[in-house]
């Protein structure tokens, strides 16, 4: 009779889930949260591959077509066909189509020379003509005859890895911060939590412009990536370390805490063992909802010219080239691209983010 | 009450001093200072500049730069006589008119503009606070009704739109949107681009009802941008809030009465629903003024964000610190106004604690 309880003689019985188990069926039923966690795998994976991706190199200028209009292939029986393009006199941003003309997109062309991740090199690119009079420009070209796709897909590197570096610097140092503060409480607590409510009491982006300031304007693209990470985590730490510590508070009273204690281990180890653990299931929540920060960063940075630097990609390098053009924005709105490419981002971030925040949600059903 | 007012006042001072503290080591660190600009322009010569210096105390270091701003904020030399001028001058309201000259603080001239730098903040910060109050009246008056519809009307198409909605306003990032709006603005021409009034109204009447008009149909655009960002997680918030409290016990007893259902939503729900969104205030406030900084420098708004990019790339170091303490003041003055109103609205939560 104890049979159909026993879990060892009837392998039909219910095994426990584990509480990440747990989870994962919870978040599978949103498909709003997985819809935007694959969009995000989507974008990551065409990141990382942005120089194959993409038909031409970000720097490639075409000194004949200046805000190309977007050019879409089409059928032509089977074949993906792009037809050839040429200015309207006197007419800016104008181009009407050479009947006849036209030249088959192809996959797999040789074209311009880039590295594959950043390490290898290569030249083959996933689309294009192979013909330098008909390219192929997807999202049109900026104010210097510059394939705008190409530069949003090269663009996308800096400000996707910006959010994930950013993230996890952040996130370590608030845990780590945090949890000491709340554990050991005292003199220690006292001066990072007043720490942290300087920081917090600035409004972010006067105290994000006076930090960038510091560093002399004409950096190069490289430093500023790295300097935007660590300026933007400097600021970003304050929040998440208030919060875990307020619940190291309660939780370093908990019974397995205790049990920890008089086991005899090590303070920074009971912190990172037993209590910042305890406190993933919010990090993880917090953290994604918490990547558009960075990403909006690096964009109003770069817009405000102290961010990246020209010639390189980057999304808010974009946009500011569109606000240069705002006059004639209505002219050649393909320049908001980036902005269309932001906005993907962030939504599927939060989308993500809000099933995450409810599957980690016990209460809840 | 009062102790808690006291208390909250005195905590500001030392946050205030700590950030004027940071943002003078952080403009030490700078490269450079405001005159470097100046070195390659061969008709100043070098002497010239280092007396420019020494009078701006530039050539101290940072902390003895920090003690002197710290003195000059009421003890600058020559206050006295300066009061007494104040004192001598013949006009209607002396006593007031020196008060108001010994008790303000001098944040100093700003370099590049030759005024007193407070005289510059208040006319951006003026600007700022219309964009901000504008745009909050704007997310607010949209955003309450919205989620009140939402949440009464949940699960149909009403609160699914709504959702929708407050999911894309989430998202778009505040400078597509004023490029948006710039793009709108330039193709339609029913909206003027950037300032704060046309140039026609120059030394006309502050107060005249044309004048108004035309500051109100400068300001209608930037902050509608800058509402945009905040109404989404207002609205979501309203929305949830009220469907919290009306699976509260007290609305089923309400209902039991026999109480019409807009009487129960409006009378007993409602009331209780906002509480928590007073909270938001302060927050958003401070989500406002980061909105607004990004606002105004896309759709040219002279704001106090702008000031501070310009202050900052010029070095223009006591504009700089007094924008600085003039932003932080305006978030730590929200926090304080969402703790009152909270307390005011919520009898159970103690202040003096």
């Amino acid at each position: 009779m104890n049979e159909a309880i026993d879990p060892t003689n009837n392998p039909n019985a219910r095994i426990p889930r584990t509480p990440w188990r747990l989870f994962w069926d919870r978040l599978r039923r949103r498909r709003l949260a997985l819809t935007g966690g694959i969009i995000l795998v989507f974008l990551y994976a065409v990141t990382l591959l942005a120089g194959f991706v993409s038909p031409y190199h970000f720097e490639r200028e075409d000194r004949e077509r200046f805000f190309h209009p977007p050019i879409r292939p089409m059928f032509d029986g089977f074949r993906l066909v792009v037809p050839r393009f040429k200015p309207v006199e006197g007419q800016l941003a104008k181009y009407e189509r050479v009947q006849g003309e036209t030249r088959s997109l192809r996959f797999f062309v040789q074209g311009d020379k880039y590295k594959l991740a950043g390490l290898i090199p290569c030249q083959t690119h996933l689309l294009g003509t192979g013909d330098e009079q008909i390219p192929v420009y997807l999202l049109g070209t900026d104010q210097l005859g510059r394939d705008v796709f190409s530069r949003l897909l090269y663009g996308s590197q800096i400000s996707l890895s910006i959010g994930l570096i950013g993230i996890l610097l952040t996130f370590s140092m608030g845990m780590l911060v945090g949890g000491i503060s709340g554990y050991f409480g005292g003199w220690a607590d006292t001066i990072i939590m007043r720490l942290c409510e300087l920081i917090m009491s600035v409004p972010g982006l006067y105290l994000i412009l006076t930090l960038r300031s510091v560093f002399p304007a004409g950096m190069s693209s490289t430093h500023v990536y790295l300097l935007i990470i660590v300026i933007l985590s400097f600021i970003g730490w304050a929040s998440m370390a208030r919060v875990i510590r307020g619940m190291t508070l309660s939780l370093r009273e908990r019974q397995f805490v205790l049990a920890a204690r008089v086991l005899g281990q090590t303070r920074l180890k009971i912190i990172a063992r037993h209590i910042l653990p305890n406190t993933f299931s919010y990090v993880i929540v917090a953290a994604t909802l918490s990547v558009p920060y960075y990403i909006l960063g690096e964009v109003i940075l770069s817009y405000l010219a102290v961010g990246i630097q020209e010639p390189q990609a980057s999304w808010g390098l974009m946009l500011k080239d569109a606000y240069v053009n705002r006059q004639n924005l209505t002219l050649y709105p393909w320049l908001l691209a980036p902005g269309a490419a932001i906005f993907i981002t962030v939504l599927a971030f939060n989308f993500l983010g809000d099933g995450l925040r409810d599957a980690a949600d016990t209460k809840s059903t | 009450m009062g102790q808690f007012l006291i208390k909250r006042v005195l905590h500001m001072i030392p946050i205030l001093l700590g950030v004027s503290l940071l943002t003078f080591l952080l403009l030490d660190l700078t490269p450079g200072d405001y005159f470097t600009a100046l070195e390659n322009n061969p008709q100043i010569t070098k002497e010239r500049l280092d007396q420019l210096r020494a009078k701006w105390h530039l050539d101290e270091s940072w902390y003895v730069q920090y003690g002197y701003w710290i003195k000059n904020l009421w003890f600058a030399n020559g206050k006295l006589g300066d009061l007494k001028s104040q004192w001598n001058k013949e006009a209607d309201g002396r006593v007031w008119r020196v008060i108001k000259h010994a008790v303000m603080p001098d944040f100093g001239d700003s370099l590049q503009y030759k005024q007193p730098s407070s005289q510059l903040i208040t006319l951006r910060l003026w600007n700022t606070f219309m964009l901000s109050l504008m745009a909050m009246i704007l997310a607010w008056g949209i955003a309450l009704p919205l989620g009140i519809w939402a949440a009464v009307k949940k699960d149909s198409w009403v609160d699914r739109s709504c959702s929708g909605i407050a999911f894309l306003g989430l998202s778009i990032p505040e400078i597509l949107l004023g490029l948006l709006a710039l793009m709108f603005a330039y193709s339609t021409g029913w909206f003027p681009i950037g300032g704060v009034e046309s140039d026609m109204y120059y030394g006309v009447d502050e107060w005249s009802i044309p004048r108004l008009m035309d500051r109100f149909h400068h300001l209608l655009l930037p902050a509608a941008v800058l509402a945009a960002s905040s109404l989404a997680g207002l609205m979501r918030q309203m929305r949830s809030n009220l469907l919290d409290t009306l699976r509260a016990e007290y609305v089923t007893t309400a209902r039991a009465k026999g109480l019409g259902e807009g009487w129960v939503i409006y009378k007993h729900a409602l009331r209780n629903a906002i509480n928590p969104l007073l909270t938001i205030f302060g927050y958003s406030l401070a989500h406002l003024l980061s909105g607004a900084f990004i606002v105004e420098n896309v759709m040219s708004w002279p704001g106090l964000g702008r000031l501070t990019l310009e202050a900052l790339q010029q070095q223009d170091y006591p504009l700089v610190v007094a924008a600085v303490l003039m932003a932080t003041a305006l978030l730590m003055a929200g926090n304080f106004v969402a703790d009152l109103l909270l307390a005011w609205s919520d009898p159970r939560i103690r202040l003096e604690k």
